[in-house]
């Protein structure tokens, strides 16, 4: 061997440290669609939890002399409800409802699904057999029944809703996330731990979980989407939160009573809302995909 | 001498974006019935030049220079000419016969269509004739039921052999083989080289060689360009470059390059500490005995990856185990180290046995061994940082002071301890293969598993490693069990060889028995399959393989 070879001591560099989180967060805010996204969202939640204190509105007590009164009258800016509540007041505090059921409740599905699958990906066998069989059988009952059936057991609330939600939506993720661990476990750096006597819990928290990260948060952000439309669907039913609370599900249901005397400003503004916040997600969910996805870079 | 160059390129200049110059002021002919091949490490830019002439370069790429073929200019070509340019007048065959194959064809339809791609009027049963043909030109045996088969039925050297009928089929003045037997084993490797020899003789063609491996360089080529860097660092006939180098790069690249000869041996004073028979006395790091490791195959049915191998590595010695692709080694290494269950057989690791052992007892067990991979780039996890990396067998196994003992391993492996903040993807192949041996130093083990350690390296950093594998090995006198295909870095750094073919272990012994004057037929057709770096001597080499 021979002692002409140069360099064997790499000098210190002075540039910048890129870890791959740091490179992925850079890519998403040079995605023009993921900035928008995050802006909107931004907003809708200022909008949600900062308004009430702009423009007070009494949200308990009706005030029936001034039901269903237009757009544009003195201190109703979108007009009043059937019992003369504040539509502008009540979308914000509707807003608060939906969000943090739908933030809640994806975050919940995509945390159970996760472990589910990095488990039954990383074990294999029977375990796994098992795990995916719970999953199917899952898939196969609908959510919108399974969440019209708890709702009447349960009383509806935030709490009880947001459990629910995230137990019957958890499953998609958790297969996502099986198919990942079922590549990754096979890698060499997990056998390389398994090599030095590492346990099986390390192996799916510290390298599997994390290397599946971008399946997750992409997925996540699509969850909280869907639960948002779904907390609406249930609540569209009659079956939401009960009053005097609201989210955006009941704000649209008790307008769709008044389609024909052509309040529409009992609709558009809970619908217009509603469409808002699950395309600021999903924009958001495109947004991260593509700085996870290397290959989908630059299109 | 007189004669028009088959294929000339002068000054090409191939720049991606503003910054990287691929390909900087590359000048090269080749004559009819010439073999010139161009070596030069990764990146040297040899792939982007014969890339370039074909026009196969994405259209990032921004080309300058003349190339012609034949007396035309190729860059000047639009998609029509350049069509008829490929195939006719020159044809490729790549690195990977396995992806280079559409899975979904018989191998007779895919030389067919080459064929019927330039001869327009050709008849489909003849273009199949033709193709059986050829077939049978390029060597291979019973072409006409081989016709009807599909790519994923041949083996790694038949799919190469097809790709080489596919690109003569059209009779092309110049042949371009971009690593073409890279991904072969030795014995295979030295079939198609032959191969290539007998074609340019029968048809006259001119035949360009990009390649990284010198052994091939002195078997087949009549003149070698030198590429380093995008640039031409050297250009002379074989005889010339290997007997009297001229450039300082090439001078350190031959110096580089591993040679089996019986006294390249590392020079070890300890040597003399370990005779043999001190060795087997005491509890020897690694035995092996009657191992069989299965796998389920297709319906059910068992494959034998490993067949009753016994191996025994004594404490602090380092046996070589050789052999081709699919032969079972990489098995018996995970085997050893408890990654997988062997079938029957007994696996026994520093005098315990590891067969039974469970929970904690495999847990201790396995703090005292370590395994390095070949693949550096995914043995570490993309989401750590290095220092994350190396400190992982210490966080396992719950030893404090990580970050001074981080520190100290990357100084044994001689890396800067600043490069512990960065993440693996940054650093280079051979960086990253430093790492892997850090981790697998870490806990100082008495018996290391390197499977292929440097065989995804160049072979200047390929050096280096080596160099920094044994001096730790000489250092902290671990036992190791050496993986690896290549005969001349085992020829480096076993005290003993076992070779293996198809899961049984064929032959062992000390390793000037095995290298230099083995039994077995099959070790010596391996030994003497080995292209060596010097063209005299492989000329030698290959008759006298011709004649075994």
């Amino acid at each position: 061997m021979t002692a002409s070879v140069p360099s064997p001591v790499v000098a210190a560099q002075p540039a910048p440290v890129v870890g791959p989180y740091r490179r992925m967060v850079r890519l998403f805010f040079a995605n023009r669609l993921a900035v928008t996204g995050l802006v909107l969202l931004a907003l809708l939640l200022l909008f949600c939890f900062v308004g009430p204190l702009v423009h007070p509105t009494d949200q308990i007590h009706t005030q029936l002399a001034d039901a269903n009164l237009a757009p544009g009258v003195k201190g109703h800016p979108l007009g009043t409800d059937d019992v003369g509540r504040d539509v502008l007041g009540r979308l914000m505090v509707g807003g608060q409802t939906s969000l943090e059921i739908g933030i809640a409740a994806g975050l919940l599905a995509t945390l159970i699904g996760t472990v589910w699958g990095a488990v039954a990906g990383y074990t294999g066998g029977w375990l796994d057999a098992i795990m995916m069989r719970v999953v199917d059988a899952g898939i196969a009952i609908p959510a919108l029944f399974l969440l019209l059936v708890s709702a009447t057991i349960f009383r509806p609330t935030v709490t009880t809703q947001i459990l629910i939600i995230g137990c019957v939506s958890w499953l998609v993720p958790a297969r996502l996330v099986r198919a990942e661990a079922l590549s990754l476990r096979s890698r060499d750096f997990v056998q390389a731990m398994m090599a030095m006597g590492g346990s099986h819990r390390r192996a799916v928290f510290r390298h599997i979980i994390p290397n599946a990260i971008g399946t997750v948060v992409v997925n996540a952000t699509f969850q909280v989407a869907d639960a948002i439309l779904l907390v609406a669907y249930v609540s569209f039913l009659g079956l939401g939160v009960a009053p005097p609370a609201t989210d955006w599900g009941a704000m649209l249901s008790n307008g769709i009573s008044y389609t024909y005397d052509g309040y529409w400003w009992l609709i558009f503004p809970a619908g217009i809302a509603i469409i808002l916040v699950v395309s600021a997600f999903n924009c958001i969910g495109d947004g991260l995909r593509d700085s996870f996805e290397v290959r989908l870079q630059g299109r | 001498m007189t004669e028009s160059p088959a294929l000339a390129i002068k000054d090409l200049r191939v720049t991606f974006g503003d910054t990287v110059r691929a390909v900087d002021g590359v000048s090269v002919e080749v004559r009819p019935g010439e073999i010139v091949a161009v070596v030069g490490e990764s990146g040297s830019g040899k792939s982007v030049t014969s890339m370039s002439t074909l026009g196969l370069l994405p259209p990032t790429a921004e080309v300058s220079g003349v190339i012609q073929v034949g007396g035309v200019d190729v860059t000047a070509l639009d998609g029509a000419g350049l069509r008829a340019i490929r195939g006719a007048e020159v044809a490729m065959v790549f690195q990977e016969p396995m992806t280079a194959l559409n899975p979904a064809f018989t191998v007779g339809w895919q030389v067919a269509e080459a064929l019927r791609l330039h001869f327009a009027d050709m008849s489909k049963k003849r273009a199949y004739e033709r193709a059986a043909e050829l077939l049978e030109m390029v060597g291979i045996q019973d072409a006409k039921r081989r016709l009807g088969q599909f790519p994923h039925e041949l083996s790694g050297g038949l799919r190469q052999r097809v790709m080489i009928a596919m690109a003569i089929a059209c009779e092309p003045k110049v042949l371009i083989a971009d690593e073409a037997t890279t991904a072969l084993d030795v014995t295979v490797q030295a079939e198609i080289l032959d191969l290539l020899r007998d074609l340019r003789a029968e048809l006259g063609m001119a035949i360009l060689v990009i390649t990284h491996n010198m052994g091939v360089v002195a078997d087949i080529a009549d003149r070698v360009v030198v590429m380093y860097q995008g640039k031409v660092v050297e250009q002379a006939t074989v005889e010339d470059l290997f007997a009297r180098p001229q450039a300082e790069y090439t001078r350190r690249l031959l110096t580089s390059v591993p040679r089996l000869e019986r006294g390249a041996h590392r020079a070890r004073a300890r040597t003399a500490l370990r005779e043999p028979g001190q060795a087997a006395a005491g509890t020897p790091a690694l035995a092996l005995s009657d191992l069989v490791v299965e796998f389920r195959g297709e319906r059910g049915s068992k494959v034998r990856a490993v067949d009753e191998v016994s191996l025994t590595i004594g404490a602090g010695e380092v046996v070589g185990l050789v052999g081709e692709s699919g032969s079972g080694k990489s098995t018996v290494g995970r085997t050893a180290i408890g990654l997988i269950k062997p079938a029957s057989g007994s696996v026994r690791l520093l005098g315990e046995s590891l067969t039974g052992a469970k929970g904690r007892d495999l847990r201790r067990l396995r703090r005292r061994c370590s395994i390095v991979f070949q693949d550096p780039a995914s043995s570490l996890d993309p989401r750590m940082t290095v220092g994350d990396c190396i400190a992982e067998p210490l966080i396992i196994n719950k030893i404090g002071d990580r970050d001074d003992r981080v520190a100290a391993l990357l100084k044994s492996v001689r890396l800067d301890p600043s490069v512990r903040a960065r993440y693996p993807h940054e650093l280079s192949g051979g960086q990253r293969q430093r790492i892997g041996i850090a981790r697998a130093i870490a806990l100082d083990p008495e018996l290391v598993i390197a499977d292929e350690p440097t065989s995804a390296l160049d072979v200047s950093v390929q050096a280096t490693v080596l160099d920094l594998f044994l001096e730790l090995q000489d250092r902290l006198g671990f036992a190791c069990l050496f993986i690896t295909h290549d005969l001349a870095v085992v020829g480096l750094v076993a005290d003993r060889v076992a070779v293996m073919n198809s899961g049984r272990l064929v032959e062992e012994g000390p390793r000037e028995e095995v290298l230099f004057d083995p039994r077995e037929d099959y070790t010596r057709r391996l030994v003497a399959s080995a292209p060596v770096p010097d063209p005299a001597a492989q000329r030698e080499r290959r008759a006298q393989r011709l004649s075994l």
